[in-house]
């Protein structure tokens, strides 16, 4: 077995937590400057000129990229031989996230209650997800997410026998509706498959992906691909204001499902998308 | 062409500005979102008063981040629009004269800017850091339990927005559906 200090945790989810929020993504920035060279709209593409000003701002001044640094999901891979030690895990998670939201001057923005909301003055608890692997690893990835996007967020289970068309059809559905509320251009992670937390789970895990990084699933790769052409055909564009560049990446993650069902999940993500990671 | 326009928003200007002008935004606004709204309204409801003056005032949908030390303000961009349109229009019928938020509003909303003359205008989402440099000054003054939630005195200089929704009743977000059309 190897020992990991949960005090090693907590200091790593400190750091990657103030890392999403002041740096964004290599991929994002990536497909930000591509959207720009695609634009013809001059408004779209000064909208999107300035989200990579932001970008760099935010980057310099280790200020946040958007005011709205989310609720904390964390990920935590956790090696079936690493024995974890010096205490609470989820104490660490939380204690790593509350450190970087009071040191970072990041918006503590969560409530204790969902019907008495009173803020819990925080931003804990993270949302902690934990997968045990094989291996003696610990990989940690934090991901801020905001909620302008997350609330246009669906699930929708389907019949085993609709078809892929219809799949598509209620992805851009989500998207249009979605429209200039969740930030555009968005990032969408797809669930498919497995049972209807499950399906929500990956959807989630899926915008942790890279986004110029296709499923190696071939269907999968071809259908990521076929949604963000399509996505970017319908002109909603940079802040809603019309333009090519409406969905900068698509990521579906699949997993075996019940002979009954066909759960489909989009989390929507905005330009903001972010995440850091990290492994022990 | 990029017009400058100063709070007090009179009706006046609010009556000048059309969907889609581009304007540049200097002077007092107050920020005040979910939270701050359901308070307006449980005082309205109980038959008491506002504790702000909206006439001819502007309300910005935001929260910001905590400023860093020697900064002003944190990050502080708008949120969605549309999560405050119910308790919108009892603010505009006490004189609010202009939004600042993203997304689209509801026909009761729009109907209540038209009556009362109000002017709804889009800032940029996503781009807290960058907008942070137009803030000059940035004091809670009302609700302080609430945190991030509550309302914030800001003063503005030359604040980049797009009029969203006029006076008339004309969206910028319709325009880009004939378009699409």
């Amino acid at each position: 077995m190897r020992e990991i200090d949960v005090s090693k945790i907590k200091d790593a989810v400190t750091e990657l937590s103030l890392k999403a929020n002041f740096e964004l993504r290599k991929d994002i920035l990536k497909a930000l400057k591509a959207g720009v060279k695609k634009e013809t709209n001059v408004r779209a593409r000064n909208i999107l000129k300035s989200v990579i000003e932001n970008a760099k701002l935010a980057k310099a001044r280790r200020i946040a990229i958007c005011q709205d640094t989310g609720m904390a999901v964390v990920h935590l891979e956790i090696g079936q031989e690493v024995a974890l030690c010096g205490g609470s895990l989820k104490d660490a998670v939380n204690a790593g996230v509350e450190e970087a939201y009071r040191k970072g001057c990041l918006r503590k923005s969560v409530v204790g209650h969902p019907l008495l909301r009173n803020n819990t003055g925080t931003n804990t608890p993270a949302m902690t997800f934990i997968d045990i692997v094989e291996g003696d690893r610990l990989k940690i990835t934090v991901s801020p997410k905001g909620f302008g996007s997350e609330n246009k967020s669906m699930i929708k289970m389907f019949r085993p026998t609709d078809s892929v068309e219809e799949i598509k059809r209620f992805v851009i559905e989500v998207a249009l509706k979605a429209g200039p509320d969740a930030c555009p251009p968005f990032v969408l992670g797809v669930g498919i498959g497995g049972t209807f937390e499950q399906c929500a789970y990956l959807a989630k895990k899926a915008l942790m992906r890279p986004i110029d990084e296709r499923s190696p699933d071939k269907h999968i790769a071809r259908l990521e691909r076929e949604l963000l052409k399509e996505l970017n055909s319908l002109g909603i564009g940079p802040m809603g204001l019309g333009g090519k560049t409406t969905a900068l990446g698509v990521n579906i993650i699949e997993a075996p499902t019940h002979i009954a069902a066909l759960p489909v999940a989009v989390n929507v993500s905005c330009h903001a998308t972010r995440s850091a990671e990290k492994t022990l | 062409m990029e017009m400058n326009i100063r709070t007090p928003i009179t009706k006046e200007i609010i009556k000048k500005l059309k969907a889609g002008d581009e304007v540049l935004l200097s002077g007092v606004i107050f920020t005040a979102r979910d939270a701050a709204h359901k308070k307006f309204h449980d005082l309205l409801q109980r038959g008491k008063h506002v504790p702000l003056n909206l006439k001819d005032a502007v309300i910005y949908y935001a929260g910001p981040t905590p400023p860093a030390p020697g900064k002003a303000i944190g990050s502080c961009g708008p949120t969605t629009s549309s999560r405050m349109d119910a308790f919108t229009p009892e603010l505009l019928k006490l004189g609010l004269g202009g939004m600042i938020g993203k997304g689209d509003r509801s026909g009761a909303v729009i109907k209540a800017m038209k009556k009362y003359c109000a002017v709804y205008f889009l800032a940029p989402g996503g781009l807290g850091a960058l907008l942070s440099t137009k803030v000059k000054s940035a004091k809670a003054i009302l609700f302080k339990e609430l945190g991030p939630e509550a309302v914030y005195k800001l003063e503005v200089k030359d604040f980049p927005l797009i009029v969203g929704i006029d006076s008339k009743g004309h969206n910028v977000y319709d325009t880009v559906k004939r378009k699409k059309e």
